[in-house]
């Protein structure tokens, strides 16, 4: 809102004359770029720093004082929607930053035990900050840019000043979690809505270095992002770092002790799965998969109901989603023991066969190329008596009548391939395809005689408690 | 139901529970929304004994047969025997109202809310209120969200000591460690806090209240909002201020702008609720800020509120308060920076004049009616002239169409085809209250210009504004001004223009009638069909046809048929087309009429 202030001030009224239906790339062009958080409730007067001197030319004695000083003085926090405001001031914050980010970096015995709060004090004030309202609820992730946040130059530095902190050698996890409490992470997992994806990028590093440090964060940290999935899955659909919290993730299950506890598995299956549900599942299903994959390795007798997850939330009219699940699908199969795929192999392919036969071409494709795949092809073959049925009157009806050529030349391989797989069964379904489908045309009458029947019921019955006929 | 036997015999429920297990997804929904059909057939014991069992076992499906399944059982009372047994349907609605997906949830929630009345006092106690125990400490957030909704349904009709369990178990998931299931609590506390005695209230609701609105999660506090809202209205007065004022205080400057955006959206209700002492010592200085708000969301949510707000206010000190504390946040919004905040004020802004009166809102209002018309943002200035009316009951039309009319003119020709619409469909109202007079002098031209305007919807709109004019004005006016403009762009170069021609005689002859019609007009449409496009002559087709029931049927005869006939013959298929079109509507409607 404030940035709309400043662009109204420089862009004259737009003076368009033609009645407009522009794309809504050029229309979003002259929206804000870039936004600030909504904490400048009362601009006030003009913020002043006393210059301090540099730590390097003070004396060892005198440099853990200076130090807490410069954290100190780095506490303020500017508006950079204002970009005329306090320049003196943001130019030595900056520099104050900088410095304090070498500063941690080569210097030792610098960290007293009363640095630790005054850091954490520092970097709260800094980054947290309740993230402005978006536009995204018409965001396009395929055409539109994201909204930038407009305090980088310093937030920035913040946020590396933070991670060299908390990489730092003389760092002491023991002292810091009375600061690095469940509150701040807390707080540090909200901000990775943000829409900037430069601030994301170093949220997931910090949250990943705090993690690994804090031991005793680790549970919490782990309910809290099942919490937020849950609310996006559930309740709003909006968030923006799904995917940076999927990549911490893939690599916090990469260290999961086996067995695998109740926890890990409940997170799978009631968060990781369900996550497949979401609108903007292209937006992080790269990290998902990898997620999911992941756990499969782990316990691979978590197989069926990760795949009946995936058939139970299989996208009903989304082909570009339903192309992802078929490449997570091939990846899990990439994987799968054989006595796991014995298990599933039924759902599974009669949704494969489904998949085969749609009319969206790419779907049909995805689905198809399974069969260019070894280890898939070598599981086929095995359970061709049970896999086969399944299939046959999909590929044999679309060998005949899908309109895509190309589809058509793959089910031609796909049939040969079943046909030297197992040829008895491939004869018999072949002869008997006629006769299956008027068996399946005679079931479909006797539905509808059935269910005529008993509306007829109901009818007669809804009379007679009318008293319109005797009972 | 005793002579039903011999028909259940003929279903036997492993067919119907066949089609409620079929492979195709589509079809095992059809049975689930046939399942009132089934129950029917199966007589009320074996739907108790068998089907819901069955049903109650096989949770598992996919969600859309699950909603399907959730709603059905809302209404299935009837079908198990009535309110005797309306318990039975407890236990598949149990499973449901765990599951994952929140519709389904909703959805039993919902149908559960509904047989609880059902229910007697007894069986309540028996077996709803168990339920809802078994619900509010399940394992997973789900069953607990669901809780949330049955408390307020059940308390009322319950024994003390229930009660008091009830209460217990409300206390718990509001300090639930799962946010969703706080949100669900805070979403059902107002609901709750109803149907609790008012010392409970006090006691219990308070404090809860307290809590959620002071939920780390924003989420959690913008929802204890609404409900501090509720809470309010239940309190007598005296208790107010010491039980919910700091708390609302507290969310109206809330550090995020959700909790501060849902007070400005819930402001008028919460003024309503806590009366004109406290609106007048805390609601005005919070709504100032509100309207100051550094959020453009905020404020635009304060802005929908503006009119609502002033018309509440206790009467003895409206004015003042409005003129002083108002106003003047007023007059900043309308040169906001944000396109929304300014026409969610454009919006309401036009109220204040009934409430103000003539002459404040000629001297305080209208310059910012006018600097809001003269908005570049179109919606702003659309939101302003659909509402022009409240001020002209004010102000009276002189008045305002003197100081307006120079804003009107420039819209009238606005470059977005939209604002040009909404002062066209305005023009009848300005016409009728001004007097043909003033019409003719000021807003005639306009009328005609906009005939010719480049987007079709202009033109037709602007056509059937004539038509209204003429009902105003009556046919001596439409045959001294505007019939001669309308026939004269018959012989415009542009065929478009010729074509509007057409349409306003379509649209005009019936108001004009026959005898302007069939001296001025007809002569023109003739001539028309030897137009040299096609269009324009398939055009003078559909006119005849059109125009015939005004034309006496001699006329019809002697002079419409001949033309029909000769385009009827046009060299182009779409003109022949209508042509014919035109001759058998014709014929068909002669015959109507001799029967």
């Amino acid at each position: 809102s404030a940035l709309a202030m400043s662009s109204a001030a420089t862009t004259p009224p737009s003076v368009d004359k033609v009645d407009g239906f522009s794309r809504k790339s050029v229309r979003k062009a002259k929206q804000k770029r870039s936004q600030s958080s909504s904490q400048f409730r009362s601009q006030g007067k003009p913020i002043e720093l006393t210059p301090l001197p540099l730590l390097k030319d003070v004396s060892a004695q005198e440099q853990p004082e200076l130090f807490l000083k410069k954290l100190q003085q780095c506490c303020a926090v500017f508006d950079f929607m204002d970009t005329l405001s306090d320049l003196k001031m943001k130019e030595y914050k900056r520099s104050t930053l900088n410095e304090l980010v070498d500063y941690v970096t080569v210097s030792r015995g610098y960290l007293t035990e009363q640095a630790y709060p005054e850091v954490v004090k520092m970097v709260s004030y800094n980054i947290f900050r309740t993230l402005p309202p978006s536009d995204s609820n018409e965001f396009d992730p395929e055409e539109d840019e994201p909204t930038l946040e407009a305090s980088w130059p310093h937030l920035q530095l913040v946020y590396e000043f933070f991670i060299r902190f908390l990489e730092s050698q003389e760092f002491q996890p023991s002292i810091a979690k009375k600061y690095i409490d469940q509150k701040f992470v807390l707080q540090l997992l909200e901000l990775f809505d943000s829409e900037d994806p430069r601030e994301r990028d170093y949220l997931k590093t910090v949250l990943h270095r705090i993690y690994g440090k804090f031991l005793g964060l680790r549970a919490f940290i782990r309910k809290q992002i099942n919490n937020i999935f849950l609310r996006f899955v559930y309740e709003t659909e909006h968030f923006n770092g799904v995917a940076e919290l999927l990549e911490i993730l893939g690599s916090i299950i990469n260290g999961f002790a086996l067995p695998l506890k109740a926890e890990h598995k409940q997170f799978l299956v009631k968060v990781l799965i369900p996550l497949h549900t979401v609108r903007s599942l292209s937006l992080f299903h790269a990290q998902l998969a990898y997620c999911i994959v992941q756990f499969l390795e782990k316990d691979p007798a978590l197989t069926e109901p990760v795949i009946r997850g995936l058939l139970k939330f299989w996208p009903k009219t989304c082909s570009q989603k339903e192309v992802m699940f078929l490449g997570e699908l091939e990846e899990i199969l990439d994987v799968i023991e054989p006595t796991q795929f014995v298990k599933i192999q039924e759902p599974l392919f009669r949704q494969i066969s489904k998949c085969v036969s749609s009319p969206h071409f790419q779907v049909a494709e995805r689905a198809l190329y399974y069969w260019n795949n070894e280890y898939i092809m070598s599981l086929i073959e095995e359970n061709s008596n049970v896999i086969l049925p399944i299939m046959f009157t999909s590929l044999y009806r679309i060998s005949k009548e899908h309109w895509n050529p190309a589809i058509v030349a793959l089910v031609y391989n796909v049939l040969k391939a079943f046909m030297e797989m197992n040829s008895t069964l491939f004869d018999e379904l072949t002869s008997t395809y006629k006769s299956d489908r008027q068996r399946e045309k005679k079931k479909e009458k006797e539905r509808e005689e059935l269910w005529k029947r008993l509306e007829d019921l109901e009818l007669k019955r809804s009379l007679q408690s009318d008293g319109i006929i005797p009972t | 139901m005793a002579g039903a036997d011999s028909d259940d015999s003929l279903y036997p429920i492993a067919v119907l529970i066949d089609e409620l297990r079929n492979e195709d997804v589509q079809l095992r929904l059809n049975s689930i929304k046939k399942l009132s059909t089934i129950a029917l057939a199966l007589g009320v014991e074996r739907t108790r004994t068998e089907l819901l069992p069955f049903l109650t076992d096989t949770i598992y499906d996919e969600d859309e047969v699950l909603l399907a399944l959730a709603e059905q059982l809302g209404n299935f009372t009837m079908l198990v025997g009535g309110p005797e047994y309306v318990h039975c349907l407890l236990p598949p609605l149990e499973s449901l109202a765990t599951v994952e997906e929140t519709v389904v949830r909703d959805k039993a929630v919902e149908s559960l809310r509904k047989i609880s009345h059902e229910h007697s006092p007894v069986d309540l106690e028996v077996h709803f209120e168990p339920l809802v125990k078994r619900l509010a400490s399940g394992d997973w957030f789900t069953s607990r969200t669901s809780a949330c909704g049955l408390f307020s349904v059940c308390y009322p009709r319950v024994s003390s000591t229930v009660k008091a369990e009830i209460r217990q178990h409300f206390r718990t998931l509001c300090s639930d460690d799962t946010p969703m299931v706080r949100r669900a609590a805070a979403s059902k506390l107002g609901e709750f806090a109803k149907v609790l005695e008012l010392e409970y209230v006090k006691s219990d609701i308070i404090s809860l209240f307290t809590a959620l609105a002071s939920d780390e999660q924003d989420s959690v506090r913008l929802l204890a909002v609404e409900a501090g809202v509720s809470i309010a209205t239940l309190l007598p007065q005296e208790d107010l201020e010491a039980l919910v004022m700091p708390t609302l205080r507290q969310a109206a400057e809330d550090k995020s702008w959700r909790v501060r955006y849902m007070v400005a959206d819930k402001f008028s209700d919460l003024q309503k609720a806590v009366g004109p002492e406290i609106t007048k010592n805390d609601l005005v200085p919070a709504f100032q800020n509100l309207l100051k708000d550094c959020e453009a969301e905020v404020r635009a949510a304060a802005a929908n509120k503006v009119k609502e707000f002033c018309e509440n206010l206790p009467e003895d000190s409206r004015e003042t308060i409005i003129m002083t504390h108002i106003l003047p946040c007023v007059k900043e919004l309308v040169s906001d920076t944000n396109q929304h905040v300014k026409s969610a004020l454009a919006s309401v802004i036009m109220g204040l004049s009934t409430i103000l009166g003539k002459d404040n809102t000629i001297e305080h209002l209208l310059p910012l009616f006018l600097a809001q018309l003269k908005d570049e943002c179109p919606e702003v200035r659309l939101n302003i002239i659909s509402n022009l009316d409240c001020v002209n009951e004010v102000i009276g039309i002189r008045q305002l169409s003197q100081s307006l009319l120079p804003a009107i003119v420039e819209l009238a020709e606005d470059a977005k085809w939209r604002v040009r619409l909404a002062i066209i469909e305005y023009m009848p109202l300005l016409a009728g209250q001004l007097g043909v007079e003033f019409f003719d002098e000021k807003l005639n031209s306009l009328c005609m210009a906009w005939l010719v305007d480049h987007v079709y919807a202009i033109r037709e709109a602007a056509t059937c504004n004539l038509m209204k004019l003429v009902e105003k004005f009556g046919a001596e006016w439409a045959q001294n001004t505007i019939v001669p403009k309308v026939l004269g762009m018959a012989n415009d170069p542009n065929y478009l223009h010729r074509m509007t021609t057409l349409f306003c005689i379509n649209a005009l002859s019936e108001v004009c009638g026959q005898e302007i019609t069939t001296k001025h007009m007809l002569p023109v449409v003739f001539k028309m069909s030897n137009d040299q496009v096609a269009n324009v002559r398939f055009n003078v087709a559909k006119s005849l046809q059109k125009i015939g029931p005004v034309l006496d049927s001699n006329c019809l005869q002697t002079e419409v048929k001949p033309v029909l006939e000769k385009l009827a013959s046009d060299q182009d298929m779409d003109v022949k087309y209508f042509a014919q079109e035109a001759i058998s509507g014709r014929i068909k409607k002669m015959k109507r009429n001799r029967k």
